[in-house]
Parts: C-alpha cells; sequence; structure tokens
C-alpha cells in the first residue's frame, strides 16, 4: 500500500511511469491556466496532447522540466518525485537544484523556436550538455554526436552555424541535440509550428521515426493528422483540464465531449 | 565592411595608393625629417606605453564591463542601481575631467595620509601611471557596461531557457551560453570603442605619463617642428587603428553572422 511513489497505482513488479503529473496547477497572477491535471504516460509510450491555443498544453509541457513552476501539485519521472517546495507567494520552486539538473538532462526539450545555441556549430550545439553537462568525454561526444547527424539527415552541416539553416534544418538538428542526452522522455513544444509549410514535412518524419523506436514522447502539436498517426494515447486539454482523452482512434473517431466535437470539426 | 582579403588590384585602390605613396614622397623631400633617428627609441618605448596603457585598460575595463552589464540587464535592483549610476556618472563627464580629478584630487588626497606615504603601495601611488590607468579603465567600464547591458538583455530568453531545460547550472548557463553569445553580439561595438580607447590614451600625457604623445610633444619643443612630428604622430596612430580593427575582424569571424 504504502508506495514510495506520489499516487503512483504502480504494482510491485511494473516499472514506475515515465512520466507521472498529479494535481497539476498553475496561475499566472490570477489567470489560472491549468486546473489540476493528472496524467501518466509509461516508458515507450507516444503521448499527444492536443488543445485549442490558450488551452494551457504548452504550458503543462514546460512544467514538466520545471522551465515553468508549478502553483501547484506533483510530477515524477521514473519514479522519481521532483522535490518542490513553498516559495512564500502562493507558488512552488525548485527544492534540490541538483536534483532538479540531474532530471532535466533525462528529459530532452524540442522547442518550438528551436533555441539552437546561435553561437555555435551544429556540432557543437549537441555536444554541448552531454560535454558541459553530463561530462562525457568530447570525443566520445562527437563520434555520438556524428551518428545522431547522420540519423536526422545533416551529416554536411556538422561545422554549419544556426543561422545559416532552414527552419527544418535547425529543429532537425534541435532534435539532434536532445537525442545527444540520451533522454528517457522527450518533451516536443509545438516542433513545427514556426515552420514553413514546405519544411513541417521533414521534421514530422523524424519524429515519426522516433515514435516508431519506442521512444518516450511528450508531443505538444497541432498536426492532428500526424498526432493521429504517431501517438498512441491522446489528451485533449481544454481551459486548464483535460477534457478527454484515450486512444488516438477513440479519440479521434468517437469524441465524447461536445468541446472535443467541435474542436476537431474547426482543425480537420 | 565587405570581406577583408579582396584583391587591392581593383583600380580604385591602385589610385589610392598611388595617392599614399604620392603624399609620403612629398613629405620625405620636403619635409624636415632628420630628428627621427634622434628619437627613434623614446618613439619605440611611447609606442608601447601607448599599447599597454590600451591592452591593460581594455582587459579591466571590460572584465569590471561584464559584471556593470549583467547586474543592470539581470541583476537585483540593489545591484542594478549603483551600476547604472556608475555607467551614467562615467558617460556623462568628460574623460580629462575623471582622469585630473583622480590624479590631481586622489592622489594628493592619499599624500596627506603617513599610513598611505609608508605602505608598500605608496612608490606606485605617488607615480602617474597608475591613476592613468583607473582612470582609462573606469571609463571603459563605464561605456562597455552599457554595452554589455544591451548586450546581455538581447540574448534570446530562448536559448537561455535551452541551457536551463538540459540541466546547465545558473553558472555553467552564464560561462557556456549568456556570456559568449553576449560578447558575439557586443564585438563590433568593442571593436569601435577599443578604437577610441585607443585615441583617449594621449589624454595620460597631461598627467606626465610618457605615452607615444608625449614624446612627439618633446619633439616639437625640442625642434620647433608642427607639422612633422604631428603627422608621423597621426601616421602611427593609425597603424594601431588598422591593427586593433583587423584584430577584431578576424575575432569576429570565428563566429560568422548571416547577414
Amino acid at each position: 500500500m504504502s508506495s514510495p511513489h506520489t499516487g503512483a497505482e504502480t504494482g510491485a513488479l511494473q516499472s514506475p511511469p515515465a512520466v507521472q503529473v498529479a494535481d497539476l496547477h498553475k496561475a499566472f497572477g490570477d489567470l489560472e491556466v491549468l486546473k489540476g491535471i493528472s496524467l501518466s504516460a509509461n516508458t515507450g509510450d507516444v503521448v499527444a496532447i492536443i488543445g485549442g491555443s490558450g488551452s494551457g498544453k504548452s504550458t503543462m509541457l514546460r512544467c514538466i522540466n520545471m522551465l515553468e513552476m508549478p502553483t501547484r501539485g506533483a510530477i515524477s519521472i521514473k519514479g522519481e518525485t521532483i522535490e518542490m517546495k513553498p516559495d512564500g507567494r502562493h507558488g512552488l520552486q525548485p527544492a534540490n537544484a541538483k536534483q532538479l539538473r540531474r532530471i532535466r538532462t533525462r528529459l530532452a526539450m524540442v522547442f518550438q523556436s528551436f533555441n539552437l545555441w546561435q553561437h555555435m556549430t551544429v556540432l557543437g550545439n549537441i555536444i554541448e550538455a552531454p560535454v558541459h553537462v553530463m561530462g562525457v568525454p568530447r570525443d566520445e561526444a562527437i563520434a555520438r554526436a556524428e551518428k545522431l547527424l547522420d540519423r536526422v539527415g545533416l551529416s554536411d552541416k556538422r561545422d554549419v552555424y544556426p543561422a545559416f539553416l532552414s527552419g527544418g534544418q535547425q529543429q532537425r538538428a534541435a532534435i539532434a541535440r536532445a537525442l545527444a542526452v540520451e533522454p528517457e522522455v522527450m518533451l516536443f513544444d509545438e516542433p513545427t509550428s514556426a515552420l514553413d509549410p514546405e519544411l513541417v514535412g521533414e521534421v514530422l518524419a523524424v519524429i515519426a521515426d522516433l515514435a516508431r523506436e519506442g521512444r518516450t514522447m511528450l508531443l505538444v502539436t497541432h498536426e492532428m493528422k500526424f498526432a493521429r498517426e504517431v501517438a498512441n494515447h491522446v489528451v485533449f486539454l481544454a481551459d486548464g483540464v483535460i477534457e478527454e482523452q484515450g486512444p488516438p482512434d477513440v479519440v479521434y473517431s468517437a469524441p465524447k465531449s461536445e468541446r472535443l466535437q467541435k474542436f476537431l470539426a474547426t482543425v480537420q | 565592411m565587405g570581406p577583408e582579403l579582396r584583391s587591392w588590384k581593383e583600380p580604385h585602390r591602385l589610385v589610392l595608393i598611388a595617392i599614399g605613396i604620392g603624399i609620403i614622397v612629398f613629405a620625405a623631400v620636403n619635409m624636415r625629417w632628420d630628428w627621427l633617428p634622434r628619437y627613434s627609441w623614446r618613439l619605440v618605448e611611447g609606442v608601447g606605453t601607448t599599447l599597454w596603457l590600451l591592452v591593460l585598460t581594455s582587459v579591466l575595463g571590460f572584465l569590471l564591463a561584464v559584471p556593470l552589464g549583467l547586474a543592470q540587464a539581470a541583476g537585483p535592483w540593489l545591484l542594478a542601481a549603483p551600476a547604472r549610476a556608475f555607467c551614467t556618472v562615467i558617460r556623462g563627464t568628460p574623460l580629462l575631467l575623471q582622469l585630473w580629478l583622480l590624479y590631481y584630487g586622489l592622489g594628493s588626497l592619499f599624500a596627506q595620509y603617513p599610513e598611505i606615504r609608508e605602505s608598500w603601495a605608496w612608490p606606485y601611488l605617488r607615480q602617474a601611471w597608475p591613476y592613468g590607468v583607473l582612470a582609462l579603465t573606469m571609463s571603459f567600464a563605464g561605456y562597455e557596461g552599457e554595452v554589455m547591458r544591451g548586450a546581455f538583455a538581447g540574448v534570446p530568453k530562448g536559448e537561455l531557457e535551452a541551457a536551463r531545460a538540459y540541466g546547465m547550472s545558473p553558472l555553467t548557463s552564464f560561462r557556456r551560453i549568456w556570456l559568449p553569445r553576449a560578447i558575439h553580439r557586443a564585438l563590433p561595438t568593442l571593436a569601435g570603442e577599443t578604437v577610441l580607447q585607443l585615441k583617449a590614451t594621449p589624454l595620460v600625457a597631461t598627467i606626465t605619463v610618457v605615452d607615444v604623445y608625449a614624446i612627439i610633444s618633446r619633439v616639437r619643443q625640442d625642434t620647433y617642428l608642427t607639422y612633422e612630428p604631428l603627422l608621423l604622430l597621426a601616421l602611427i596612430y593609425m597603424m594601431l587603428t588598422g591593427v586593433l580593427v583587423l584584430a577584431f575582424r578576424w575575432l569576429e569571424a570565428k563566429v560568422p553572422v548571416k547577414s
């Protein structure tokens, strides 16, 4: 009964979920963006998070690696709960900076606006966290980075600075940077929203490839068709709560809530 | 500025080179240069003094500018306000005034205290150059503190967020991302400011530091010549400026910027 994991309903032999979010709240001042979200993803799950703009889906994702501090709730990665303490202003703050940094290296985020470090080459971006955060020997990190570059189809861009790449290439480089830390969970925050339409495909192809190999991923996206193809679980967020969730076929073909029906009608 | 290795054999450059050679020949033939050998060694020493003043005060000034800029861009009010005040005062008053305040003001104040006069520092404090170094350093720090404030503030938030998301500590993120990114942004401005700093160095001659300008003044007093020494001085400063500009261009080229 007394499990060390917060609210995790894991059996003794089952491994803890890769990501467990419990009763997550987030407010910006008086504006409550997340109103109690609970969500769990097992290893190998691809969870697509959909919803209209302002539904809180990006905020939720950013709370998982604490780029936004939740105002309430708990987050565990592989059974390890991120330590938080009250910040004295009705919110929370990290209680253990070291633990948070260690957990962050096991999550890898791919941003809407790529956020590659512009003063480093593509290779420099990819080896940065392994070498300077995780302490991987440089030549080992380079060897691994070259494999990753090959995988995302950017071998010839190894020594190029991000500003000289197209959006699609930058995002693929950012995905290689994410893979370089060998993450347990990948967090995709609208990875194709900033791309020109003709560049979306090349990025989605890389993400689909990762989904197929069994990566655990949380994917905030507007690409409904793509979400349906790659995800094994779809979460529909509206107004800061999970309005509906389930396997993609059920959620897409037989939406129960009126809001989801409306949402699907407007985007399809 | 265009790519630096463009051929010098283009027509307009050849014309410029011809004019330059013409001026040099004219100056060599029609002007008096017999004093030059007598002062050559002192001139070299003077250039040396100018250069070390420039390098030392630029480096020290920049090291101060980083915290000054950081405090203003991201620091708490308690740090930001004094940093802003410092930059405002330095940028709002003439360097010559600062130099004289330090040398004649602080310098004579120090002399009134026996504790200072008997301390290990007195052999330095009774000379002029420490006040020159201090004034030039503070001046550079004041201007560059403002430049770095803008540079720090201008680094895209997303890149700093990515640093956090990949587990960097605040220190690592500063050292690996924020600072190098800010310096890179500030580099073109820093290049110009360093040239200005070079041209501010002759002010130290007014407090008896013997830089290249002081040597040239000496030549003028000794020989009653006006144009020749001043032309030579102009040439020397232009050559030093040229070296600085090339050095900064080389630095800037290390991380190319898409135009």
